[in-house]
């Protein structure tokens, strides 16, 4: 087992591509840890770095106290499992999952019983004899899993290694996957560029963009508190809305789209009568009212999206500008073209300065609500 | 196969387009396709029915069987030696080529390097320089400079030389096809980058190490030029160049002799083809077909 410290880290493919810009980073021993951003934000090119199969142009990598910068990639006590599984075809599963062993020359006997424990393990003991390309996605994933375990490996680095299977396989994969890394305990990161994912899995999950980390924290903190607008607009299943705002009533609060709002308590005092915010608020964090109340978001229902146990109405503010999306209960329908208030819960609202978030409070601890 | 005039179908109402006419079309069609496969099909018929004719012509007949002809061969002091020489060249030049070819390929294939296809385009352009009667002279004089003359590696080394561009061209078609993660895979877990070639790289291209192994034999053993200009003593001779003794004095083929080592010339090939077809499977990737 062993915990991965990044200092600094950088990497600049050849043409010039700066696809990290200096990442410090310390992932813990045991932690199950996501690697969360957009496309081509740089997460595989962190991954890989990790793994060595891409050399760092500058900081480096510590894996369990041992800096491995310059370490090739079977060096490092790490196992990877790459997005397209990269299970060798010529071989059966069972040759698949034993061939770590064999490079490591453990002998033939040993290392096929090792191998069949382990495919055992993962629910693949009736495979065995089976090449990859005769598998389903979700075998092919779980023996591509198992190969990487066969070796006791110290860190796991996985690329995506969800994203290959059907919505439904996903699911149950992933509950697979966390069962499996706390059973093992191994120190695991993950990429993926789905955020539910991030959340659902991770024990932290750091947030990208363009190569650097824009936020590091539990999934709680990165879904209650995002540290910037752009990971305010990454993170959650219905982007959080934000809204252009200038404070009034000697900072105790903001006006929002023609409407006064309190400003939320951790950001109290921290701003100033007149200055041009912007007002976060999630979908969810939204009540939603038939009649006129005070501190509340109003306009007229312009869409309705069904999310299946709860509607996504969309409403157009008074000023013609503004729209705000709101999570309403299922029991309750509002029909398009109606009116209707939008109550912010007071303390899950956020005020963002220049991108960042205005606060004084620490970060809250519980857990994310489903 | 198929006939490029088929019929037509019955909605079709033009003049002479009758129920007769079409029969008419029908036939000719197959007529065609008839006289095209017999053009090939007949020297095939010849090489398999003059080696067991008592006397044997320039036409295709019913033999009238004997085993006379391959008895003669059989006493020819070169016949049979040329073949085993034939098997050392073309063995030789294929390890030779497929080796090379695999290590250059792959290298080409992972490799980022400025101006790599016009490096390969251009080898392959001068490749059929390299053994065509254009450079007869000067490998000859090199030949002779290194002592290679009549040496079946200076035959060999030419040979090899020559098809080495074309064979890297294939082979690196099949390498870029093939993922780089599994190579990545099998670095992660500790593997040499020779072991990476030899565990992963070799068998997942192996279909492609087939198709030019048995493209290099082919092409060696049909070559007459080079092993014709090298090798200087008779009984080192390949089969294709000792195919050329089987003259009379007055310049006559010796229609037996001739086409019974034809037929010996050729089985090794075909069986070479069925063998490795039923094996490996041919596969082709990227519109290169060889
Ligand atoms: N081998 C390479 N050579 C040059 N540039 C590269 C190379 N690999 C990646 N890049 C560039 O580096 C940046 C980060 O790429 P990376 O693959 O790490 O993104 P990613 O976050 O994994 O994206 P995705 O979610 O699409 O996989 C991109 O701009 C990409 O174009
Ligand atoms: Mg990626």
């Amino acid at each position: 087992m062993a915990d991965i410290t990044l200092n600094w880290l950088a990497k600049v493919y050849p043409g010039g591509v700066r696809a990290l810009g200096g990442v410090d980073l310390t992932v813990r021993d045991g932690e199950f840890f996501a690697l969360l951003g957009p496309s081509g934000c740089g997460k595989s090119t962190l991954l890989r770095t990790i793994a060595g199969l891409e050399a760092a142009t500058g900081g480096s990598v510590h894996i369990g106290g041992r800096d491995v910068t310059a370490l090739p990639p079977g060096d490092r006590g790490i196992a990877m499992v790459f997005q397209d599984y990269a299970l060798f075809p010529h071989m059966t599963v069972t040759e698949n999952i034993a061939y770590p062993l064999k490079i490591k020359k453990v002998g033939r006997a040993e290392r096929t019983a090792k191998a069949r424990e382990t495919a055992e393990e993962l629910g693949l003991g009736h495979l065995g004899e089976r090449r990859p390309g005769q598998l389903s996605g979700g075998q092919q994933q779980r023996a591509a899993l198992a190969r990487a375990m066969a070796c006791h490996p110290g860190v796991f680095l996985l690329d995506e290694p969800l994203s290959n299977l059907d919505a439904r396989m996903r699911l149950e994969a992933r509950t697979f996957l966390k069962k499996l890394q706390r059973e093992l305990g191994v120190t695991t990161v993950f990429v993926t560029h789905d955020q539910a994912e991030a959340l659902a899995l991770a024990d932290r999950v750091a947030v990208m963009e363009g190569g650097e980390l824009r936020q590091v924290g539990t999934p709680t903190e990165v879904f209650r508190r995002p540290a910037g607008t752009f990971v305010a607009s990454f993170i959650g299943s219905t982007p959080m809305n934000l809204l252009e705002a200038r404070v009034t009533d000697g900072g105790r609060a903001v006006l929002v789209a023609g409407r006064e709002l309190p400003v939320p308590e951790h950001a109290a005092s921290l701003v100033a009568e007149g200055e041009k915010l912007v007002y976060g608020i999630r979908p969810e964090y939204l009540r939603w009212s038939d009649e006129a109340v005070g501190a509340a978001l109003e306009g007229t229902v312009s869409v309705v999206e069904n999310l299946g146990s709860a509607q996504l109405v969309t409403l157009e503010c008074a000023d013609g500008t503004t729209s705000v999306q709101v999570v309403v209960p299922e029991d309750h329908e509002p029909a398009v073209g109606t009116r209707g208030w939008a109550v912010p819960r007071g303390e899950r609202a956020l005020l963002y300065r220049d991108g960042s978030l205005v606060t004084a409070a620490p970060a809250p601890a519980a857990q994310v609500p489903a | 196969m198929s006939a490029p005039t088929a019929p037509r179908p019955a909605d079709d109402h033009g003049p002479g387009r009758g129920p007769v006419g079409q029969l008419l079309r029908g036939v000719g069609a197959y007529l065609l396709v008839a006289l095209a496969l017999g053009f090939f099909a007949l020297p095939m018929l010849w090489l398999a029915a003059a080696p067991f004719d008592r006397h044997p012509g320039v036409t295709a007949s019913l033999p009238e069987f004997t085993l006379d002809s391959f008895r003669r061969l059989w006493h020819n002091p070169n016949a049979v030696d040329s073949l085993a020489s034939s098997l050392v060249l073309a063995v030789g030049s294929a390890v030779l080529v497929v080796g090379l070819s695999a290590l250059a390929a792959y290298a080409l294939s992972r490799v980022r390097l400025r101006g790599r296809d016009g490096l390969l385009y251009a080898l392959l352009l001068l490749s059929s320089i390299v053994t065509g009667t254009a450079a007869m002279v000067p490998i000859f004089l090199l030949a002779a400079e290194l002592n290679l003359v009549d040496s079946y590696l200076g035959v060999i080394l030419v040979l090899t030389g020559g098809l080495l561009p074309a064979a890297i061209f294939i082979l690196k078609d099949f390498m870029d096809t093939t993922p780089r993660s599994y190579e990545e895979s099998a670095r992660v877990f500790g593997a040499s980058p020779l072991r990476v070639m030899k565990d992963v790289v070799v068998p997942v291209v192996r279909p492609g190490l087939a198709t030019v192994g048995v493209w290099t034999v082919a092409q060696v053993w049909g070559n007459f030029l080079i092993p014709f200009l090298l090798l200087r003593s008779p009984d080192k001779s390949p089969a294709a160049v000792v195919m050329y003794t089987f003259y009379t004095e007055g310049g006559q083929p010796d229609l037996a002799l001739i086409s019974t080592f034809s037929l010996l010339y050729s089985l090794p090939v075909v069986l070479m083809f069925l063998f490795v077809s039923r094996r490996y499977g041919f596969r082709f990737h990227g519109g290169i077909k060889a």
